[in-house]
């Protein structure tokens, strides 16, 4: 698996041979609060760069989800949207959202590294 | 404007809120636990909620001072005992509310709690209404603390004893650390509880001591989902200048005695639709599944027509699913009436319901 990628729009993503797995990051979650709803888009469609491909609510406010990179959503997480506390739990780890089969694995180049996100992440918060 | 800060700041500020402007005042929106967390604490245990920025009216005068709140107020104030609270509003001629408050009759006048964000409107219009007769002011010396939950009788009697033989919507003044507090048996998360009036410089101290009693503070995200739970409107989302206590659902708060006789601003317009009834009014809604539906959320009949707009909706934490306020249309306020929520371009079943959505624990009477 490859190394796990951030976005400014706080999602992380890994790469498995073209198959991408996104979801929220850690820091993402402790600005939402509590999550309380997830809609993930549907299996089989496409998403686009930077497009919307999702929206979580906290008992605060809905927020948009949005995809990183291109491609075919082939896999949701139906687990978050039946328990969207699971979110909260393990937000960069079994609470993934949908998985896409990627078009061009060069958007994966601009997307930050680790290092790089939680210095984003930090400037971001305050 | 500089932001204004409560006497209990710092101590939001060490229990790591984080801090949200409402009404002019930086308050604390949630604490490190979350709003699920301290909602449940509360349903539970006994939650602190810093209510400080709300107005508290004081106003003396004579029986004269009565005759002229009945003008203005639709309640029975010659017959409200003293240290009694009712539940009331401020309203223009056409009944739209200004206002919703709490008045309580004190030796030689009356305490009137009002809304952060509507104080000094209220203060002006009350002002207006009653020229300079009465001495009347905005109490910003004081800071008012509620303790919410079914332990929060045995936490504040270890602290003030007697307030546990308080009945639900009364008051009275104690005795404690050297000072006068009035406490009343009330509050707006639909459990049990108190609110507490008391110096600034003696806030602080007094919330660390009911937190060393076990009790815990609970930020404004919370008091939202409770109230919500509770079925109680919150000002600017529920009720507005365009709506009338009728419209809203509340006429069990306009006295009787009073609606027959009038005489009050606003009585015709709700005489006249208490007999016709009002066009729309306040329901509680369920979403069907897990679906959120927010304030200004547009509310459909299954023709497609809008027949009316959520003003309130979040997930409630001890009903365990989303929970709504809202305006329908008067045909369609009947529960179980099926309709359609338009969220993010799509339509979704939800359902009216009967409020509240979670079973109130008020104490009634307890001597």
């Amino acid at each position: 698996m490859s190394e796990v990628k951030f976005s400014k729009e706080h999602e992380w993503i890994t790469l498995e041979g073209d198959v991408a797995t996104i979801g929220i990051t850690k820091h993402a979650t402790e600005m939402l609060g509590d999550i309380v709803f997830a809609e993930l888009p549907e299996k089989g469609s496409n998403v686009e760069k930077d497009g919307t491909a999702g929206v979580v609510e906290s008992t605060k406010a809905a927020s948009d989800v949005y995809t990183p990179v291109s491609g075919e959503v082939v896999d949701t997480n139906q687990a978050i949207v039946d328990d969207p506390s699971k979110i909260n739990e393990d937000p960069e780890g079994s609470a993934w959202f949908f998985k896409l089969k990627m078009k061009d694995q060069s958007e994966m180049e601009s997307l930050m590294n680790k290092e790089e996100y939680d210095k984003f992440a930090k400037e971001s918060a305050s | 404007m500089e932001i204004k800060k409560t006497s209990l700041n710092k101590l939001h500020q060490g229990n790591n809120a984080k801090f949200v402007e409402f009404a002019g005042y930086e308050m604390p929106i949630q604490y490190s636990k979350g709003i699920i967390e301290e909602h449940k604490f509360t349903r539970s245990h006994s939650g602190i909620f810093d209510v400080s920025h709300m107005g508290q009216l004081f106003i003396y005068g004579d029986e004269n001072l009565t005759v002229e709140l009945e003008k203005i107020f639709p309640l029975d104030l010659k017959n409200l005992k003293l240290n009694c609270s009712k539940y009331s509003f401020l309203m223009n001629e056409d009944a739209g509310i200004y206002d919703d408050l709490i008045i309580t009759k004190i030796e030689e006048g009356y305490l009137i709690i009002l809304n952060a964000a509507c104080k000094d409107k209220d203060f002006e219009v009350l002002s207006n209404l009653l020229g300079k007769k009465y001495k009347m002011y905005l109490d910003n010396n004081r800071s008012l603390i509620a303790i919410q939950g079914p332990k929060s009788v045995e936490i504040l009697n270890s602290i003030i004893n007697g307030v546990d033989k308080l009945h639900f919507m009364t008051g009275n003044w104690f005795d404690s650390d050297n000072q006068k507090l009035f406490v009343t048996r009330s509050g707006y998360t639909g459990e049990d509880g108190f609110e507490i009036s008391i110096s600034n410089d003696k806030a602080e101290k007094f919330a660390q001591n009911l937190i060393e009693k076990g009790a815990q503070l609970i930020g404004l995200g919370a008091r939202d989902t409770l109230r919500l739970e509770a079925g109680l409107c919150l000002y600017g989302h529920e009720l507005d200048i365009n709506k009338t206590p009728v419209e809203a659902n509340l006429r069990w708060a306009i006295s009787k005695s009073r609606l027959s006789n009038g005489g009050f601003i606003g009585s015709k317009k709700i005489k006249n639709q208490m007999q016709d009834g009002a066009s729309q009014i306040r329901v509680g809604i369920k979403p069907e599944g897990r679906l959120i539906a927010r304030e200004k959320t547009k509310i459909f009949d299954d023709k497609n027509t809008q027949i009316g707009e959520i003003t309130s909706g979040t997930f409630g934490p001890s009903v365990n699913g989303p929970i709504a306020m809202g305006y329908v249309d008067k045909e369609f306020s009947k529960v179980d009436t099926k309709i359609l929520l338009e969220v993010r371009g799509k339509k979704h079943p939800a359902n009216i319901c009967a409020l509240p959505f979670y079973k109130k624990n008020y104490v009634k009477g307890v001597n």
